[in-house]
């Protein structure tokens, strides 16, 4: 029997944590150099893109060791976002140990400490390497002080390696057999397997990604949910190479998969523990929380006749996105819809874009919102997430908005700057802590509300990066909010309102006029935007017309060619919502929320 | 308008003296392949010759059909009286270059039947004609368009350009006043547009002439449609007027009102039953598909509902005739958006048709998309 690891690497973005994963699945022999090509494991476009991972991927690697030993090395991928920090604790809380990558040019950065905070906290052992070592501009001896100073890590067995040239790999490998820890676990006890990761397999349903802590499943086993006790019948089980390799059984201290039917991934939750029906485990592993959607939008058809498709492609999709929720909405200005719920608002654009790029739907997104309280004359309590259900301003008794503790980690310098962004958003009691010489923790009550739209863009902008993020939910306080309207061309456009906080009632106003201005092509007639509370208008833009846009000539050659042109720019056109008689591209409702330096 | 369901027939003629920088319609400047393009030209007559009504328009286009010899032409109307049946009073019209027109040149186009001639001026300021490297001067212009008149032409066209690297709109106010002069039936005023695949859009591209501005634009052609409106010229689509309800273009109304053409000889585009073809775009390869026995269409496309309406929507609105109502019905907020244009003076509603306005115009081509789609 092979010996396991179970580890993860961890990096801040672009140190190259994905081409190494890639080196390691190449040297285990799972692919040819031939077959080799950037970034494995990120299989989606999206992520390619981004240059983050969304979705984790997990892969075993078998490997003989030096000293002749054969090891199967389960490799753990997380996900790289803040709205995603619970899916990477619960692939963290699978491993013994982590590689913690720093790009030997560019040295210790924001998210390498976040990682490392969040490793620590789950005990795991970590072998700092140190990536991309061919790069003339690579100094080892700094970053192994920034190792030792700033990580308070002993930087004495980092490993030295290029992941794109190929250099060291085998001592990366080495350092995973020697210092971290084989995982311990009695396969004989009551069954207790962690869910890391589910994923959908339109033929066998649900895959669900583990690691078996005590006991061992087996096909034919019936496993129980300890969360919600839902029962299943197991059909597979196995490990993952490039795809799915069978096995009889998974035991203790093992990472894989487990197949049993399950129709739907949001019948799965993560970091939920699963046991055996039949002789299940006293108390599940520690750690589990429901996931939370925090920010709400609405969802529309371009065009209403691809509701249906809509209805199909989100039922699809959810079977992959536990962490979505959703239900049906609707509105003057866009029709049938829904109304959904997400991580974050990162978690939100992706689910946008995967949802047109992969499922072809053409939607529209409103402006995301947070979930207020409002007290009412009447003595009760409503809950709104959707500003059309915004209740009459004269029944209004008290508003209250959600509130977070805002972590932020930055290098001292940028401290002036993070306070005076905490501040413009609302942020108040701040505390400071000094983890490491020439880091600060800075940590706001901050609105949920001032931090969802493009808080960590600015707040990574002001700090070139080296600033990371993180939130945690305390309480709903009360605050004066008002409702803001927006007018295009007189007409009200339901999905365009916003409740905000009164003192940021005409910020807000302005910059969404502003950006409507923008995100609205040029008519063949002027475009008013207003901004309003109430019926009072707090602020305005206008898109001029076209002065000329007509071509000279038109006859019998042309004719073909011109329709042809025109037909392109119809498709274009679908993607755009008629309000009056004005075309808002679908992009302007998500505009009015995008950072002002993008 | 001179709007009949008749069938119009254009001739491309294939040939020029010199080609012009900011032209992109198809031609050579050798002419040792006239009598071939003639022969293949009979030969695609006789193809056609049982599939359209009578016409009641020709128009021989190009290239610069002037530059034909007279045999030339003769045996082009021959052939087309030869195959084709033509109402009695046929709109015959011919694309002209002033420095083409001899003394006797007009008198032999009455003779073998045109009754309309189409005169290629450009400009009336001889700067820029030499920008333009026209190969005539403005006084040839002159002497061209009275030439045509004494030979006893009732019905003459005139095409003009602005937006000419360096014109100024005060000149282009001379040149149109110029163009008045000889009382023109009818005038065409066309903003350059610096085409891709031609030297100016070559010069566009490499930054050597600038096009007119968006509100240059808009201003030169404010200035002509008020000025030849106060002239007494009817505005009845984007670059033409026309002096007289009568004197518009026979022949290219039919193409803004899906009425049938037939158009002969390399590049020409047809259109029948809803059904457009084009011919192939050399008249090598036009002559050699025909003298093989074979048709010379490059492509062919047959029209879709949809894509018949869009048409419609587009020609419609190039023109002061708009757009039935009828085609907006079951059109989605078609009644609102029609009130909002009204609303914006872009459009005028009567009759039971949508007309654009003047500024209506000016943004034609983004009209139709507020209706389809």
């Amino acid at each position: 029997m092979p010996q396991i690891r179970n580890f993860s690497i961890i990096a801040h973005i672009d140190h190259g944590k994905s081409t190494l994963a890639d080196r390691l699945i190449q040297h285990a022999g799972l692919v040819t150099e031939r077959q080799f090509r950037d970034q494995i494991l990120d299989t989606m476009d999206l992520e390619r893109e981004r240059g983050i991972t969304i979705k984790s991927q997990t892969v075993t690697l078998p490997y003989t060791g030096k000293k002749g030993k054969e090891y199967d090395l389960n490799l753990i991928d997380t996900p790289g976002h803040v709205d995603f920090s619970y899916e990477v604790s619960r692939a963290l809380a699978s491993c013994e140990g982590v590689l913690l990558i720093v790009d030997a040019s560019q040295g210790v950065q924001a998210q390498t400490v976040a990682n490392l905070y969040m490793a620590m906290e789950h005990d795991l052992t970590i072998i700092p390497v140190i990536n991309k070592i061919d790069l003339p501009s690579a100094d080892v001896d700094q970053v192994k002080e920034q190792i030792e100073n700033e990580l308070g890590l002993d930087p004495e067995p980092s490993i030295l390696c290029s992941a794109k040239e190929g250099i060291g790999i085998e001592n990366v490998l080495e350092a995973i057999v020697e210092q971290i820890p084989a995982p311990t676990g009695n396969p004989h006890d009551p069954l207790t397997a962690l869910i890391f990761d589910a994923n959908y397999d339109p033929f066998r349903g649900t895959i669900i990604s583990c690691r078996v802590f005590d006991g061992t499943v087996r096909p034919g086993d019936i496993i129980r949910f300890m969360s919600n006790n839902a029962t299943y019948k197991v059909e597979e089980v196995g490990v993952f190479r490039l795809s799915r390799e069978p096995r009889k059984e998974l035991s203790a201290a093992s990472v894989g998969y487990i197949i049993s039917g399950i129709k739907t991934v949001s019948d799965t939750r993560i970091g939920d523990t699963i046991t055996l029906n039949s002789n299940p485990a006293a108390a599940p592993l520690p750690g589990f929380k429901e996931a939370k959607p925090m920010v709400f939008s609405s969802i529309y058809p371009v065009s209403s006749d691809d509701y249906t498709s809509l209805v199909e492609a989100l039922e699809k999709y959810k079977l992959n996105d536990s962490a979505l929720i959703y239900q049906k909405d609707s509105s003057a200005a866009l029709g049938q819809g829904f109304r959904c719920g997400f991580l974050g608002l990162l978690h939100l654009e992706i689910f946008q874009q995967r949802l047109e790029r992969e499922y072809g739907q053409a939607i529209i997104m409103t402006a995301p919102s947070v979930r207020y309280q409002f007290r009412l004359q009447d003595g009760k309590t409503i809950t709104i997430d959707n500003p059309q259900y915004y209740p009459d301003d004269a029944g209004i008794e008290s508003s209250f908005e959600p509130f977070i503790k805002a972590s932020i980690f930055i290098p001292e310098r940028y401290m002036g700057e993070v306070m005076k962004l905490c501040i413009a958003r609302r942020g108040v009691n701040p505390r400071f802590n000094y983890p490491t010489q020439g880091r600060v923790e800075v940590t706001f009550d901050m609105p949920l509300a001032e931090v969802i739209f493009d808080f960590y863009d600015r707040m990574k902008t002001i700090t070139q990066g080296y600033g990371s993020f993180d939130y945690d939910l305390i309480e709903y306080r009360e605050g004066d909010l008002v409702k803001l309207d927006i007018l295009v061309n007189s007409e009200k456009v339901d999905a365009l309102s916003l409740i905000v906080h009164r003192d940021r009632a005409r910020d807000w106003g302005v910059r969404v006029c502003d950006r409507l201005k923008e995100a609205i092509p040029r008519h063949q007639f002027k475009i008013a935007i207003q901004g309003a509370i109430g019926g009072k208008i707090i602020s305005r833009s206008t898109i001029p017309a076209f002065r000329k846009d007509v071509t000279a000539k038109c006859y019998g050659g042309d004719i073909t060619r011109k329709r042809k042109l025109l037909e392109k720019q119809k498709k274009g056109k679908k993607r755009m919502k008629m309000v009056g008689s004005v075309m808002i591209p679908q992009g302007a409702f998500v505009a009015v929320l995008k950072s002002d330096n993008e | 308008m001179n709007n009949t369901e008749s069938p119009g027939l254009y001739i491309h003629v294939p040939f020029c003296g010199t080609k012009c920088p900011y032209c992109n319609f198809y031609s050579i400047t050798s002419f040792s392949l006239v009598a071939d393009w003639l022969d293949s030209l009979r030969k695609e007559a006789i193809i056609y010759k049982d599939r359209f009504a009578a016409f009641d328009s020709i128009y021989i286009g190009g290239g610069t059909p002037t530059l034909l010899a007279e045999h030339e032409l003769a045996a082009l109307i021959d052939t087309l009286f030869r195959y084709f049946t033509f109402s009695p009073d046929t709109e015959i019209t011919i694309e002209a270059n002033p420095d083409d027109i001899t003394l006797e040149k007009p008198t032999l186009l009455r003779k073998i039947g045109v009754n309309r001639i189409s005169l290629g001026v450009q400009s009336f300021n001889d700067k820029e004609l030499q920008s333009l490297r026209r190969r005539h001067s403005a006084a040839q212009a002159e002497r061209a368009l009275e030439r045509i008149r004494a030979s006893g032409f009732t019905n003459i066209g005139v095409d003009l350009m602005y937006g000419l690297p360096g014109q100024t709109q005060a000149g282009w106010v001379q040149t149109m006043k110029r163009a008045l002069d000889f009382k023109p039936e009818h005038l065409s005023c066309y903003q350059m547009t610096l085409e891709n695949g031609t030297p100016f859009g070559k010069m566009s591209t490499d930054g050597r002439i600038k096009p007119l501005g968006e509100e240059e634009g808009r201003s030169f052609f404010l200035i002509t449609s008020g000025f030849l409106e106060e002239q007494g010229y009817i505005h009845y689509e984007i670059s033409n007027f026309a002096r007289e309800q009568k004197y518009k273009s026979r022949h290219n109304s039919k193409y803004w009102q899906h009425v049938p053409y037939l158009g002969l000889g390399p590049a020409a585009h047809s259109f029948l039953e809803g059904v457009r073809w084009w011919n192939l775009d050399s008249v090598e390869s036009y002559c050699r598909a025909l003298d093989q026995g074979g048709v010379p269409v490059a492509g062919t496309e047959t029209l879709s509902q949809e894509q018949h309406l869009l048409e419609s929507l587009y020609l419609g609105f190039r023109t002061s005739h708009g757009i039935d109502l009828k085609l907006l019905n079951n059109r989605p907020r078609s009644d609102t958006i029609l009130s909002e244009l009204q609303e914006s003076g872009l459009i005028q509603v009567h009759g039971g048709r949508a007309m654009p306005t003047r500024d209506g115009f000016l943004v034609a081509d983004g009209l139709p998309l507020l209706f389809a789609g």
